[in-house]
């Protein structure tokens, strides 16, 4: 480990912001998007869910797990992107951490993600959503929630680095729907076939959805499941965290 | 071995593919040494090994086997060391093209742990010393293609390196672009940076290189100083440029060496062909023009060009595979 971690992981961060100030409709976009799919989910959609009490209180905290999951295509599409510019090749070439290229991006990627919740909450409250657990919870289950991105992140990150053309992405892309959407984000296991309802439990997006319902105290929260939702991305994190930085660290053997 | 700042030996790169016929032998036991301080030239058409080379010494690229020291520290084991201590110009740009020229400069500058108040100011002086200076906030994306050359260089440049890999600096330059790159790899090595410049062109290695090699499939197949090597492939020629094109034809069969090894440039009405003796060349020629009536505009010996020498070279290079 290189005494330049930290600093040069800020230079990242850094370029990562100054891309933004560059391109704010992209980020808009990326903002708004989350957005769409809740009202769509709330309002086209939303209603006939076997769900007790409203479905809006069980929908958006389903919504913003739901969107934490998908920052892995924008974070595996932005690595795949810069792996194949050539500015890479001067990073490579100069004295700096190696991983503060990942980190940059990782750290960027986090702050979209903390301010997509914030939008996200926003809009969910404007809907009528009312969290019930105090405040103690609404802070535990955004916490929950930035984790389980974390560990997204890195997962994106290794991904891309596996995938290495922005094509492989698309191929990705296409299962990260379905694994999203089978997850208990927008309807409940109860009301699946057992077999789906069994893929749905395990899946770590369903563990971290139903504890952030349980932590909004709202409906499909489940006691218990907290621990799961901080234990999976740790797992995850610990997986594949050291992967991707062994694989950076590797290119261009 | 202290007088070397990079020396190779052996270096092999295959890149990969599964399957044999995928299998391409980048470099194929390269040898190299450039002493310190001095302009080395690598010469050699497009495959030669070239940007796999650099890419090796820039420690980008693994070798598969043989020994890569650049500045004393070895390209796999001791990357860090070498990072420290080189700069680089690959053949495509290495910028962020999404961002402003000076926002790259101070990107990379404090990548170089120069600090922040360091860093602007050494952005400021690249961009003034490379004619970047009101460029404003356009993005290198909208740079013109020798804008971005300049910048990339001077993104190489940021701390001054002992060492300077230059991977074909000027292909697509015009020629004022490459003067300007000419000009400041002169001023480098006026301060003692060694670089190793690859080239297709022939003049470029003449105009900057004390040393060139000539690399083929992976392997140097000469190297020397320009002179030498001029003078190791088929010593002196002559040149006859005649009056009418038409006499072309007969002149061939007047020259002393066999029609096969004459070089005949129409549009110029030149003949050129080797010679081992030059004096008894030179009035054999002019006597034998005379006689046959061929009206000759002019007749020189000269020293081959390094192109003659490269196609030499590298077409024999061809014939004995
Ligand atoms: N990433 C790669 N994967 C597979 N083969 C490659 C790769 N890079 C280069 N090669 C092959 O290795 C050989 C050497 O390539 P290299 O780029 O080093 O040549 P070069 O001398 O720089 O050529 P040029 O003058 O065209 O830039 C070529 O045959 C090329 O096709
Ligand atoms: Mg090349």
């Amino acid at each position: 480990m290189s005494a330049y971690v930290l600093t040069d992981s800020w230079t990242m961060t850094r370029r990562e912001l100054a891309h933004w100030a560059r391109q704010p409709v992209q980020v808009v976009v990326s903002l708004v998007f989350p957005v769409m799919l809740l009202l769509m989910f709330g309002y086209l959609i939303g209603g006939g869910r076997a769900v007790e009490g409203a479905y809006v209180d069980y929908l958006v905290p389903g919504m913003l797990a739901l969107t934490m999951a998908f920052g892995l295509e924008g974070t595996m599409l932005a690595v795949t992107q810069d792996l194949n510019k050539g500015v890479i090749d001067r990073f490579r070439s100069m004295p700096m951490a190696d991983e503060a290229v990942l980190v940059g991006r990782s750290a960027a990627d986090m702050l979209q993600s903390a301010i997509g919740l914030v939008v996200l909450i926003g809009v969910g409250l404007a809907l009528g959503w009312r969290p019930q657990g105090g405040g103690g919870g609404f802070l535990g289950a955004v916490g929950l929630l930035l984790l389980f991105r974390f560990a997204m992140l890195w997962v994106g990150i290794q991904l891309a680095l596996v995938a290495g053309r922005p094509e492989m992405v698309q191929a990705v892309q296409i299962l990260v729907w379905p694994v999203g959407f089978l997850s208990n984000a927008l309807a409940t296991p109860a009301a699946m076939p057992g077999w789906l309802g069994a893929v749905v439990q395990w899946n770590p997006m369903s563990q971290t959805a139903t504890a952030v319902r349980e932590l909004f105290g709202g409906p499909g929260g489940e006691p218990g499941h907290v621990w799961a939702a901080v234990v999976w991305p740790l797992v995850l994190l610990a997986v594949f965290f050291p992967l991707a930085v062994r694989r950076f660290r590797g290119l261009g053997r | 071995m202290a007088d070397m700042a990079i020396s190779v030996e052996g270096a092999h790169k295959t890149y990969g593919g599964k399957k044999a016929k995928d299998v391409k032998k980048a470099l194929d036991g390269l040898d190299l040494r450039v002493v310190r301080g001095t302009v080395h030239g690598v010469l050699g058409p497009n495959g030669a090994g070239k940007t796999t080379l650099v890419r090796v010494l820039a420690t980008l690229l693994r070798p598969d086997s043989g020994r890569v020291e650049v500045a004393g520290y070895d390209v796999v084991t001791e990357a860090r060391a070498v990072r420290f201590r080189i700069g680089l110009l690959g053949q495509h740009a290495a910028l962020d093209e999404e961002l402003g020229g000076r926002q790259n400069l101070e990107m990379f500058a404090r990548l170089h742990h120069l600090g922040a108040r360091h860093a602007r100011v050494r952005a400021d002086e690249l961009l003034e010393r490379f004619d970047l200076g009101d460029t404003g906030r356009k993005p290198v994306r909208a740079y013109s293609g020798g804008m971005r050359r300049r910048l990339d260089l001077a993104a190489s440049l940021v701390t001054d390196p002992e060492i300077l890999f230059l991977d074909e600096p000027t292909t697509g330059l015009d020629p004022r672009g490459r003067a300007e790159v000419w000009s400041a790899v002169r001023s480098l090595v006026g301060g003692g940076t060694t670089v190793l410049l690859t080239t297709q062109y022939l003049e470029e290695a003449d105009q900057l290189a004390g040393r060139i090699s000539v690399v083929d499939r992976g392997r140097v197949i000469a190297d020397g100083t320009p002179d030498e090597l001029k003078s190791r492939t088929g010593g002196d020629r002559i040149d006859v440029v005649l009056r009418d094109a038409g006499q072309l034809g007969a002149a061939v069969a007047l020259l002393p060496v066999p029609e096969s090894g004459v070089s005949v440039d129409v549009d110029r009405r030149l003949l050129s062909a080797p010679v081992t003796d030059r004096m008894t060349a030179l009035s054999g020629v002019v006597r034998a023009l005379e006689e046959a009536g061929i009206d000759a505009e002019d007749v020189a010996l000269r020293r081959p060009t390094l192109d003659e020498v490269f196609l030499h070279l590298t077409g024999a290079g061809e014939v004995a595979a």
